[in-house]
């Protein structure tokens, strides 16, 4: 482990020890730090203190916040709930996925400049179908505009 | 000009078409314009949370002496125009202004937990105490006993507003009998209903009302220590919570010895990682305490053994912040709203195809033709209403014929629907009843924990059985098999998660069965949605435009320019993108 993670990884630790210990807590720091939960990381935290890595995995795997695998620079993330999905999300699902060439159940794309993810619904139901990228929140959307901010995005790599 | 407000509706809704850019833009043309300066402390523009009718964002108050005036769909090249003619010159922009739908939306609501959401400033405490903040907090402390604040919040007979409506005051009851010196109170903000968006609004329009309401409850109940806990989707709420909090905080109505009493009380917010069943009470509590949030069987029920084994009360967001009105204005004036059985108000979210999508508060017992015609507007596009769904994946879907139904918990329990948390997504003509419940159970079967096997198996299997019949293979024996599997899926799941995810199944099954029929015997899709059962084609309208065939991802649209293109059925994947870009209504689909 390189000088500037053990750096991160010593301030999360000493949070979680200051704050009685919670393992989401801990998962959720660890990803703000590196974006997702990396393996090694993980068992830096289980030598230290003292709990098995299968209880940081039976956590991580339980909640679709954490990422057990890198992700890709930029995330675009399609709201999937209800009202989106009858004003058409799955569309725009599918139109993102083919403008990257995902294909199966990839995710990411291979040089990691995109992630495409669904959420189940962030509550912005009445602006519907709705499009997150890196956490912006686009409304009314259609599939010409989602592709409109792609191209920006690839532009400005 | 005595005084300028300028109000901006920054909710998440209001973010995201540009609300922050708009009430930059009034701050600089109110620099440049020399008012600012003139009027100094008078000269007002802040954001607000939200006001409800967020499908005409950018909503912006604009209150001149006392005078308010509200514009809609407003960008920031706008606001020049408003300072200019508005503000300077005193002339209203009449075609920029609300227009009467907008005032029909408002008109059958009454509006108490959202009262203050799109008023005040909700990262400021000053901005709700001076709206009659945190007076039921001193009505309670200096002029009520903690049985007496308990006896009003039983006898308004507050109904739970997370779902199954269970009375507040009798868990207050039992968590406070139940032996144990220290006691919990957790403000249940998981709304992981996919269509339900009330409490998100309260959180980030209202922080203080859901705090106000879990101070008042301490008291009652002799709690220590409260948890909010929120979803992580839901960014913005929590960034102000931790401000109300930390403002409460300051001005000492969190911590110890609150408002000069003997009573200690404070809050911690705790973020949710991303699990429907988290908001089951018992997996809530689960992951709480940093574990895998699954439930548990109850009784012991959390009022007994809850939070790390301690007494606990668990309360919906919005049942906590109708607390301080409840105490400000007494049990008998809350017992006058509503009806008998379900009294007060409830908010709603209402979504899908209708024109004013938004948040709405009404008093129970408004029919369902009430809230979709004349507070919504109607469908949209006046295409005809075929269902509006209630209650999220735990609930059904409700046909035209109980249009005039009275909403209440009771009375969408008896149509085979739940009220839940209040999300109410409206269905059209152009919607496939066997995809909505196939829609439904994809995610019950996905946030299933697994815990149980009629749950973590049976949805998965009804999941199987919705695909074989959208996918044109279903059998003649699957509506019944369906209708078993629902009911032994009801009858033996451990939590609410698993008891409920078959109602969209049954609820379809109950009221659009020739649907489902017409998928399985005639292998069509009557309102066209499900992909295997349609085929695109293109029409004489067509004018050889060639956008569709440009935009074909899988090369099976052929044709000359100005000439009727053609779409090849072999090759076609039925991705609808030609139907997306066709400006003449020529693409089809059968």
């Amino acid at each position: 482990m390189s000088e500037i993670h053990s750096e991160a990884l010593n301030e999360i630790l000493s949070r979680y020890i200051s704050q009685e210990g919670n393992i989401i807590s801990l998962l959720q720091d660890i990803q703000e730090s590196f974006g997702y939960i990396p393996e090694d990381v993980v068992k830096w935290f289980s030598k230290r203190l003292g709990i098995p890595p299968s209880r940081f995995f039976s956590v991580a795997t339980f909640y679709a916040q954490f990422h057990l695998k890198p992700r890709g620079k930029n995330i675009i993330t399609v709201c999937s709930g209800t009202a989106c999905y009858v004003k058409g999300a799955q569309r725009l699902l599918s139109t993102v996925r083919r403008e990257l060439n995902l294909l199966g159940e990839e995710d990411t794309t291979p040089d990691r400049i995109f992630t495409v993810e669904r959420v189940n619904c962030i509550g912005a139901c009445s602006i519907a179908p709705v499009f997150l990228i890196n956490k912006k929140v686009y409304g009314n959307a259609t599939s010409d505009k989602l592709l409109r901010e792609i191209k920006h995005l690839k532009k400005g790599d | 000009m005595k005084s300028i407000i300028v109000k901006v509706c920054m909710g998440t809704g209001g973010i995201a078409v540009g609300g922050k850019e708009v009430l930059d833009a009034f701050r600089e043309e109110l620099a440049l314009a020399g008012i600012s300066a003139s009027l100094g402390e008078n000269c007002l523009t802040h954001r607000v949370g939200c006001r409800g009718l967020c499908a005409r964002d950018v909503l912006v108050d604009v209150v001149v002496d006392n005078e308010k005036v509200t514009y809609q769909y407003i960008k920031p090249q706008m606001v020049r125009r408003i300072v200019n003619e508005h503000i300077i010159g005193g002339n209203t922009i009449k075609e920029w202004v609300v227009d009467e739908d907008y005032h029909n939306f408002y008109r059958k609501q009454i509006r108490l937990v959202l009262s203050r959401c799109g008023s005040i400033d909700p990262e400021d405490i000053s901005s709700y105490i001076n709206a009659g903040g945190y007076e039921a907090l001193r009505k309670a402390l200096f002029s009520m006993t903690p049985d007496e604040v308990l006896e009003e919040i039983k006898r308004a007979n507050l109904r739970g507003r997370g779902g199954a409506g269970f009375p507040a005051g009798v868990k207050w009851e039992y968590t406070k009998k139940s032996p144990g010196k220290i006691k919990y109170i957790i403000a249940n903000g998981d709304e992981g209903d996919p269509g339900a968006f009330m409490d998100r609004s309260v959180m980030e329009g209202d922080p203080h009302s859901l705090i106000e309401g879990m101070i008042i409850c301490a008291y009652a109940i002799g709690a220590q220590m409260g948890f909010i806990y929120v979803r992580q989707e839901y960014p913005l709420a929590v960034e102000r919570l931790e401000k109300a909090v930390s403002q409460a905080r300051e001005r000492g109505l969190l911590g110890k010895g609150i408002l000069g009493k003997d009573f200690d009380f404070d809050i911690r917010l705790k973020l949710g990682a991303g699990a429907f069943v988290c908001g089951e009470e018992t997996a809530l509590i689960a992951s709480i305490e940093g574990k895998r949030g699954m439930p548990r069987s109850r009784p012991p029920f959390p009022a007994e053994r809850g939070l790390w084994g301690m007494p606990t009360v668990i309360n919906n967001v919005e049942t906590l912040a109708n607390v301080p009105y409840i105490i400000k204005n007494g049990a008998d004036w809350f017992l006058s709203i509503g009806t008998k059985s379900s009294p007060g108000t409830k908010v709603f979210s209402l979504t899908g195809k209708i024109k004013n999508t938004g948040l709405i508060e009404v008093p129970m017992g408004i029919t369902l033709r009430e809230i979709i015609y004349d507070i919504g507007g109607g469908i949209l596009g006046d295409r005809k209403f075929k269902a509006v769904q209630t209650g999220g994946p735990s609930g059904g879907c409700i046909p035209a014929e109980y249009l005039d139904l009275p909403v209440d918990f009771d009375s969408l329990t008896s149509v085979g629907s739940i009220m839940g948390s209040g999300g109410m997504v409206v269905l059209d003509e152009t919607d496939c009843m066997v995809n909505v419940a196939k829609f439904f159970l994809e995610f019950t079967q996905a946030e299933s924990c697994g815990k149980c096997v009629p749950c973590r198996i049976g949805t998965r299997r009804l999941l199987e059985i919705l695909e074989r019949i959208t996918g044109g293979k279903g059998k003649p024996e699957d509506i019944e098999l369906l209708e078993d599997l629902s009911h032994d899926i009801k009858a033996t799941s451990l939590c609410g998660l698993g008891q409920t995810a078959p109602n969209p199944v049954l609820s379809t099954i109950k009221y659009f069965r020739d649907e489902y029929e017409a998928h399985i015997y005639d292998l069509k899709c009557p309102s066209k949605v499900c992909k295997d059962l349609i085929t695109y084609f293109i029409g004489d309208s067509c004018t050889g435009c060639t956008a569709c065939l440009r935009v074909c991802p899988a090369g099976a649209i052929t044709g000359e320019k100005k000439k009727l293109h053609k779409i090849n059925q072999d090759l076609c994947i039925k991705c609808g993108a030609c139907l997306d870009v066709c400006k003449f209504n020529a693409v089809l689909k059968a």
